[in-house]
């Protein structure tokens, strides 16, 4: 069993202890426990149930490579699943689930997968649900959606706050072991800015557990004095429980910062993304161990030996009091010594290699440990914890020579640098057949835009497993960061470490190497995802030779934790299937996160009200009190209509247009866009963007035109008022404020350069406020002493005014087809003059109108609404507005394209007006049918419905459409079948159903 | 006639740093030929400064020069002369080719205030604001979490802000919440 030791447990605070629970079971740790050294200390061995065998599962690694030890943490609205135990900080309270089981993690009904485990293959999915076809819909499907994932999903909103930093920086280390810590310091030396990132709590790396001198003293006091120097340097920010997450183009690096994951109760946010711009980047990212290929390697008890010897001697807890280790490498020995230091047993060392190791070994004898030499674990016994190993000869096939009791198991495979980081942009990776794992491939790192390299891979990440090549290589990775960065190289001397020699590792990849199918299925690569020796060899017997595939096929490495500890030993079982070197057979893709990060730490601050930015106008306060219902256009939230109580929207937007017909309607118009265009060249530059002829506008007046892009769509519509010789003001719509003026210094930088325009977008500088209605004049003439009769502001023109003494211009335009005035005032005075018509309109029954009341309202007197009438694939033609194509110019953006055959083509669907014979409102987008069939089998049609309403002027459902030939078929009735079945007729009719000679705006 | 109001008028918050917005402000959008004689004639007389360089902002008491692009400037100057000052630069650009354009009304301003202003607008701004790279004088156009926005250093303690005023309550909840008492990243600071 796993137990707290009386000693050790150099990170622990033991005069702190703290409390928290496991699936409800109240259990102690003390601070600086991680919740998985925790949980060993109190003997919970298992944690939870596979993926798909439901197999119990304990913990393995000590570090982020965990694939086992995932727990539900936390409840309510602080649930999080997946959670890892060992990075995972104890803090008084916290409360943990195992998941994945069903009813029990002690007893588990899905477990009888396990047994049917050579029914469960690789690709068993894909052979066995692909028929019969509906089985798949009804019972598959939804079958292994239930039994999918791992965790469960939260179900409450979570409370917390998420940040994003933004940091630039001329060298960013990230991992905060001996070689990082050492780069840092050689590159601020030489003056760079430095930040070191470090994702556990801890600087240090392994090498404290792991021991060894430099310079003569205790690898401890090297780091402690190592961190003071380096927080003595103002150029070095150094940052623990921040993990490098992502190494992106152009030296973007993503730091993922645990703020108060460790004191949940802590002020601030949770996570802080930081999003850094580094000049270069340092990937000290360390090494990860890897598990050996025996039979029930997966049994909880089972660990990495440096996971054993992490949580002895950082945790002061022992895995089990009887401890068998087995290797292919030195590295584990130094696993048996610490436990036999601590009075704890060590059965036997099994060394796969015949020659046995170096120092170490020799070291491991003289305290009297069993070594065996050439050997092997045929399989590992026990259920739900290890009772004991079955000794074989590596060699063979795995004949037991004895059965060895005990109740842990401390393997190790070798290790891999963490080449993760180095290869997210494209770093490639080079095998190294004496260390048998892949390093980086120092002539191909990542490279910025002139072809540099921006990444150096330090200490152990870069294949530099001992002490003193690990302190060297970091030294000199600061020194080649600096010189990159044009800085004069750190003249101090690198740190002599020193560690004992160690013997040559032998690559093991089955144990033994002769291992029968039996042995083989239950040979774990992937813990988290199930995949087996067996399942790797299948798929490469069934033809899944690119390592991607097999991937793909078996699942291996597509868990949380990404393969951290299976994808080496599996490519290596899938280059042997195939007969092939592996570096032939190559890794797949090293993708970020590193490990897995928060989905709101990458949306940071945006949720709740910063979700998104929302665009109010100057009026707003106004809307919001008086019970406007709001419609969102772009960023902007418009007043659909304005309902009073017991009113619902569509009785409120009739009232306001009875009332706006009849009398007087406010509409705040402010969100229209409004671009100044200034210049010698502005007529000119105008004539090109409009279809129309703007050049011969007269100051004073205003001109409604079509802008087309190049390709001849209709794009945006809007007025046009000519303020003086030099200087236009163009109104677009509310959707098209920034992108028109986009579009216009496009052509202005990039094509037009020599034209003298200038441009400003000054949407926002004004409140605009339509006053319409027979009224309008009179609410106007109350608030100014100026004249604003028709012969003095006539229909279509503008004038400067002064209201209620705010300066205004006022644009005698109309989009209602009433006598209408749209004001514009300084924002500063918008919400004041809407209060002051509000004031004067009063005795007329002043109605502020919503967008639906000026969609109706346009609608009926036949303008066409941008968005509405046009899709993208609309010329102005089809919407017979020839009036406002000039014919005189030479040239405007779109003349060419709408030259074209098709875009001349007669038979295009062009605009006309519908009434239902019934009277009732078409669908909107309903479409026209025609009889027969075309090739695909469906119904044809002629035409569209692109705007549709209820007209309370009119009583009755009016609409426009696109039809083909259609002004030719005037009087002429149409099918439009409804989704119900059921067919609406409608006439073909002129789409000015309102005041067809505009009597009522001209007045 | 009222006074014309700003955005967010008297909206304040205290976090680790301090909010407010800063009511009206004057100001103008000159574009042109910044190499001109005659512009740097009509700036020095707008706003008592000279003009700008690239990304910096020239003050003078309680007027300001600041580098929008190569070919526009913004002059900061009182809320009440904007109008006589665009008719002084149109009478003193006659002839030339430049844009003046009033654009008070279409901004918010906010200003941060406490020496740890810079660690919360480096929340919202993918900018450098470490002293060896935007001190007072410093002028930027970037943006502020999805917004667009400008800023500078009015001095060594402060921060000021500006953006559209149609998202102004969002530009105020986003520097609040960059601002919240425990949240300080201390990477300037």
């Amino acid at each position: 069993m796993s137990t707290r030791l009386a000693q050790g447990g150099r990170l622990l605070n033991k005069g702190r202890a703290m409390e928290f629970t496991f699936n409800g079971k109240r259990l102690r740790g003390f601070e600086g426990d991680t919740l998985a050294s925790a949980l060993l200390a109190n003997d919970q061995m298992l944690i939870g149930r596979s993926f798909k065998y439901h197999r119990p599962r304990g913990i393995v690694a000590s570090g982020g490579e965990e694939p086992n030890a995932l727990v539900g943490l936390g409840t309510g609205n602080k649930f999080e699943p997946n959670q890892r135990a060992t990075t995972t900080e104890l803090f008084n309270g916290l409360s943990c689930t195992s998941q994945n089981h069903w009813p029990s993690l002690e007893f588990d009904i899905g477990a009888v997968n396990s047994k049917l485990g050579r029914f469960l293959p690789a690709g068993f999915y894909y052979k066995m649900f692909i028929h019969p076809r509906p089985l798949w819909k009804h019972v598959y499907e939804p079958f292994i959606r239930r039994s999918a994932g791992l965790g469960k999903a939260p179900t409450e909103r979570d409370e917390d706050r998420y940040e994003h930093l933004y940091a630039f920086f001329d060298v960013v280390v990230i991992g905060g072991g001996v070689a990082g810590l050492q780069a840092a310091r050689s590159a601020a030396e030489a003056g760079a800015k430095v930040l070191v990132m470090e994702q556990t709590a801890h600087w240090g790396g392994r090498a404290p557990v792991d021991g060894g001198t430099v310079n003569g003293q205790p690898v401890d006091n090297f780091v402690d004095e190592t961190l003071a120097a380096l927080r003595d340097m103002p150029n070095v920010t150094l940052r623990n429980r921040m993990m490098g997450a992502g190494v992106y183009d152009h030296g973007y690096v993503l730091g993922y910062e645990r703020v108060t994951d460790h004191q949940p109760s802590a002020p601030g946010p949770r996570h802080r993304l930081w999003r850094i711009r580094a000049g270069q980047i340092i990937t000290a990212t360390g090494a990860i161990e890897r598990p050996l290929s025996f039979a029930g390697n997966d049994i909880p008890g089972v660990m990495l030996a440096s996971a054993v010897r992490d949580y002895a001697v950082n945790y002061g807890v022992s895995a089990g009091d009887r401890t068998v280790v087995v290797t292919n490498n030195d590295d584990a020995y130094l696993t048996a010594i610490t436990l036999k230091k601590l009075g704890l047993d060590v059965p036997a060392i099994i060394d796969a290699r015949s020659a046995g190791g170096g120092a170490l070994a020799d070291e491991a004898r003289g305290l009297g440990i069993r070594v065996e030499t050439g050997k092997g674990v045929a399989k590992v016994k026990g259920g739900k914890r290890v009772t004991g190993v079955s000794l074989c000869n590596q060699a063979g096939e795995g004949a037991e020579i004895e059965e060895i009791a005990c109740d842990a198991v401390a393997m190790s495979g070798g290790w891999s640098p963490v080449v993760h980081l180095w290869s997210h942009c494209g770093g490639k990776l080079v095998w190294d057949t004496a260390q048998a794992h892949f390093r980086p491939d120092v002539d191909n790192a990542p490279t910025g835009a002139k072809g540099e390299a921006f990444v150096i891979a330090a200490g152990t990440a870069n294949g530099e497993l001992s002490l003193a090549g690990a302190l060297a290589d970091g030294h000199e990775a600061g020194r080649e960061a600096a010189r990159r960065l044009g800085l004069k190289a750190s003249a101090s001397d690198a740190p002599k470490g020193d560690s004992p020699a160690e013997a040559a590792i032998e690559p093991v990849w089955m144990m033994p190497q002769g291992a029968p199918i039996k042995l083989r299925m239950k040979s774990w690569l992937d813990y988290q995802n199930d995949v087996k020796v067996s399942d790797v060899q299948l798929a490469a017997r069934e033809g899944f030779e690119s390592v991607e595939h097999a991937k793909r096929y078996t699942t291996l490495g597509m868990a949380t934790d990404q393969g951290k500890l299976s994808n080496i030993n599996g490519l290596a079982i899938l280059s042997d299937a195939l007969n092939q070197p592996i570096p032939q057979t190559g890794t797949t893709t090293f993708r970020p996160p590193y490990t897995p990060i928060s989905l709101s730490a990458i949306a940071g601050e945006a949720r709740d009200e910063l979700f998104q930015p929302i665009r109010r106008t100057p009026i707003q306060g106004w809307h919001d009190d008086n019970g406007a219902v709001y419609e969102p256009v772009g960023q902007w939230r418009r007043p659909y209509c304005f309902t009073r109580s017991g009113e619902d929207n569509h009785a409120a937007v009739s009232r306001e247009i009875r009332q706006t017909r009849a009398r007087l309607g406010l509409l705040d118009a402010s969100t229209l866009g409004k671009i100044i265009v200034k210049g010698p060249d502005a007529g000119k530059f105008l004539d090109m963007l409009y279809t129309n002829m703007m050049s011969t506008l007269k100051p004073g007046k205003c001109r409604y035109g079509l802008m087309c892009n190049e390709n001849g769509f209709l794009m945006d519509d809007g007025v046009v008022a000519r303020i003086d010789e030099d200087t236009f003001l163009c109104h677009t719509t509310t959707g098209g404020a920034e992108s028109i003026h986009g579009h216009m210094e496009d052509w202005l930088q990039c094509e037009w350069w020599d034209w003298k325009v200038y441009t400003a977008n000054v949407t926002e500088q004004y409140a605009q406020i339509a006053v319409v209605g027979p009224e309008a004049r009179n609410v106007l003439a109350e608030l100014t002493e100026e004249d604003i009769s028709a012969e003095t502001l006539p229909f279509m023109g503008w004038s400067d005014i002064t209201l209620d003494g705010i300066p205004a211009r006022a644009y005698r335009i109309s989009f209602s087809g009433e006598l209408s005035y749209e004001i514009a005032v300084a924002a500063g005075h918008g919400r004041a003059l809407w209060d002051r018509l509000m004031e004067v309109g009063a005795k007329h029954d002043v109605m502020p109108y919503g967008t639906e009341g000026l969609h109706v309202m346009r609608a009926e007197k036949g303008f066409i609404m941008i968005g509405d009438e046009t899709d993208g694939t609309v010329i102005p033609q089809d919407l017979n507005m020839q009036w406002a194509i000039s014919k005189k110019k030479e040239d405007y953006l779109g003349k060419r394209a709408q030259e074209r055959s098709h875009m001349a083509d007669p038979t295009r669907w062009k605009l006309v007006g519908l009434e239902t014979l019934d009277g009732s409102v078409l669908p909107d987008g309903a479409y026209a049918t025609e009889e027969g069939v075309n090739e695909n089998g469906q119904r044809k049609v002629q035409g569209r419905v692109t705007s549709t309403y209820y007209s309370p002027t009119l009583d009755r459902g009016i609409a426009m459409g696109l039809l083909r030939h259609g002004p030719d078929r005037m009087g002429e009735v149409i099918d439009f079948p409804k989704v119900d079945g059921t067919v609406v007729q409608a006439r073909v009719v002129d789409p000015v159903f309102y005041d067809k000679d505009g009597e009522k705006q001209n007045v | 006639m009222s006074d014309a109001k700003s955005a967010l008028p008297g909206a304040r918050y205290e976090g680790f740093v301090k909010l407010r917005e800063m009511g009206l402000q004057g100001m103008i959008t000159l574009r042109g030929d910044l190499a001109s004689a005659k512009l740097a004639a009509a700036v020095q007389t707008a706003t008592g400064t000279a003009v700008p360089g690239q990304r910096q902002i020239v003050t003078e008491g309680d007027r300001a020069a600041a580098w929008m692009s190569p070919d526009e400037l913004l002059l900061l100057v009182p809320y009440a002369e904007v109008a006589d000052i665009i008719a002084a630069i149109e009478t003193a650009l006659a002839g030339e080719h430049f844009l003046a354009v009033n654009v008070s009304d279409a901004r918010a301003m906010f200003r941060l205030e406490g020496a740890l202003c810079r660690d919360a607008m480096a929340k919202l701004s993918p900018v450098d604001f470490s002293e060896a790279a935007f001190c007072p004088g410093d002028f930027r156009r970037s943006r502020m979490a999805q917004i667009a926005a400008a800023m500078w250093m009015p001095d060594g303690q402060s921060l000021q802000v500006i953006c559209f005023r149609s998202v102004a309550q969002y530009a105020f909840d986003l520097l609040s919440a960059a601002a919240a008492p425990g949240s300080e990243p201390r990477l300037y600071g």
